[in-house]
């Protein structure tokens, strides 16, 4: 999902950061988490949209919401 | 000074993310300084950021007389480089009355530039700070970058009423941008409409904000409902949500909404702001004379010897209607472009950007999406690849359609009122 939000490889996907590529910027930001609550019939509270700062980081916020990987 | 900041004394001007504070009196300082090394009428380049370096560097090319092109200091190298060689920072001497030049809204890579007056600078910014009644209590924290014209004129109107801006180049996607804003207590915000979509998917309106008091919107239209409904909330919360619409080439601002009859006419511009006045001409378009409307473009370096062309007179391009109150609304526009997160887009330039990759191309597009129609397959990445990096916008603003042929009408010419409707 990141790699498609953002155009790039999946093996980009890792460790990958807000602001480390120019496609996360803010509008990169709010299309991953519209792409996320879509693909996985959730809403994101304010406070997870904004501590989405890394691939890992939204691993474990998806995780809460009760998505398993 | 201009702005009067050396009569502000100890206040404070700006207090930056990293945590830096700076009165007036410092400010001005740091100002003079810098002024010192700058050449009265030959052109400068700042490289903006929502930093004090930026903002001295600005106003210290403002105290000194030399006029400044304000740039996106992200920016891709190329682009700066061939700004350079066409107008040549450093050497270009300029028209006296030139003061500072802006992009036109930064989008498609193109070189060309409004031309602005102090004069035009100092009015746009007392007409807003007397209708947003900014007063050295403000707070503004920086929403938007200081080389985009709403972005500017925010800092500018405040810093003429002696307030304290909170200055970052953090966004509200960042837990550090709102740490930020409720450390400080900002009292406004600011968004062209895609912030205030993104803000309310945020579920802005359950946060708890209780320093901010007045939140603005330009560059662009808000969706009506999307903007009833700030409204509505905003009167709930005793805050303001304040409708604008504005140009570049009016130095940034042309109307507001007044806040009482916000609600009332929602899907309206408002009113030309204090000492602006708006007009139709015969076909519908909507014209706006005040001491903010820039003297004209520049495209070469030559042209920032010329005076004023436009003597005050402006015609924005859109076309509109007004009531019978005298309120405006924005009905169409005249030319071919689309705002794409506040930064307009012509249609026709994309195109051309697209042209070296195939002729076989046309655009469409609408507010915050456009779409290349293109003929051949497998250039979708290549295409979204160059737009991007020649327009500085995320690559999500563009997608590629291939279809058979790109429809033309009887005259020959492309028809983009069909294509519109295959977006």
């Amino acid at each position: 999902m990141f790699a498609e939000t953002f155009g790039i490889e999946e093996a980009q996907v890792a460790g990958l950061k807000y602001q480390a590529i120019e496609q996360w910027d803010s509008v990169g930001h709010m299309t991953l988490v519209a792409a996320i609550e879509d693909a996985f019939e959730i809403e994101m509270d304010t406070d997870d949209i904004i501590d989405m700062s890394s691939f890992e980081k939204a691993q474990e916020i998806v995780a809460k919401y009760g998505v398993a990987f | 000074m201009l702005f009067g900041i050396d009569t502000y004394g100890l206040q404070l001007a700006i207090i930056a993310d990293d945590g830096r504070r700076l009165t007036y009196a410092e400010l001005a300082e740091l100002v003079q300084e810098k002024a010192k090394s700058l050449q009265r009428g030959v052109l400068q380049f700042c490289m903006c950021r929502n930093t004090v370096e930026s903002i001295v560097e600005y106003l210290a090319c403002l105290e000194a007389g030399a006029p400044v092109v304000l740039l996106d200091a992200t920016k891709d190298a190329e682009t700066i480089e061939n700004l350079r060689q066409i107008y040549r920072p450093g050497e270009t001497r300029c028209h006296a009355d030139l003061a500072v030049c802006l992009t036109t809204s930064g989008s498609t890579g193109s070189p060309k530039l409004v031309r602005l007056t102090l004069k035009n600078i100092l009015a746009n910014a007392e007409s807003i700070a007397e209708y947003l009644r900014i007063d050295n209590n403000e707070r503004p924290i920086t929403m938007l970058p200081m080389y985009y014209s709403y972005g500017l004129s925010i800092i500018n109107s405040h810093l003429l009423k002696g307030a304290t801006i909170l200055l970052t180049d953090k966004t509200y996607a960042q837990r550090e941008f709102w740490n930020f804003l409720r450390t400080y207590e900002a009292t406004s915000m600011s968004g062209v409409p895609y912030t205030w979509e993104m803000l309310r998917r945020l579920r802005f309106m359950r946060m708890d904000l209780p320093s901010v008091k007045t939140m603005t919107q330009a560059g662009g239209k808000l969706n009506a409902d999307i903007a009833l409904e700030y409204i509505r909330w905003a009167k709930t919360q005793n805050k303001q949500f304040i409708v604008m619409y504005g140009q570049t080439e009016a130095t940034a601002r042309m109307s507001y909404l007044p806040w009482e009859s916000a609600e009332e006419k929602s899907a309206s511009i408002g009113i030309a702001i204090p000492r602006g006045t708006f007009s139709l001409a015969e076909d519908g378009e909507l014209i706006y004379e005040g001491a903010n409307v820039s003297m004209g473009y520049a495209e070469c370096a030559e042209d920032l010897l010329k005076g004023d062309e436009n003597h005050g007179v402006l015609h924005t391009g859109d076309m509109a209607r007004v009531d019978e109150d005298g309120f405006y609304y924005i009905v169409g526009r005249k030319k071919r472009f689309v705002k794409v997160w506040g930064n307009r887009c012509n249609l026709d330039q994309i195109e051309q950007l697209v042209k070296p990759i195939t002729t076989s191309c046309a655009c469409a597009g609408v507010d915050d999406h456009i779409t290349v129609f293109v003929t051949q397959e497998g250039l979708e990445k290549e295409i979204k690849n160059l737009l991007s990096a020649k327009t500085g916008l995320n690559p999500i603003a563009f997608a590629v359609k291939v279809i058979a042929a790109i429809p033309v009408k009887e005259s020959g010419k492309i028809d983009y009122q069909l294509l519109q409707t295959w977006i």
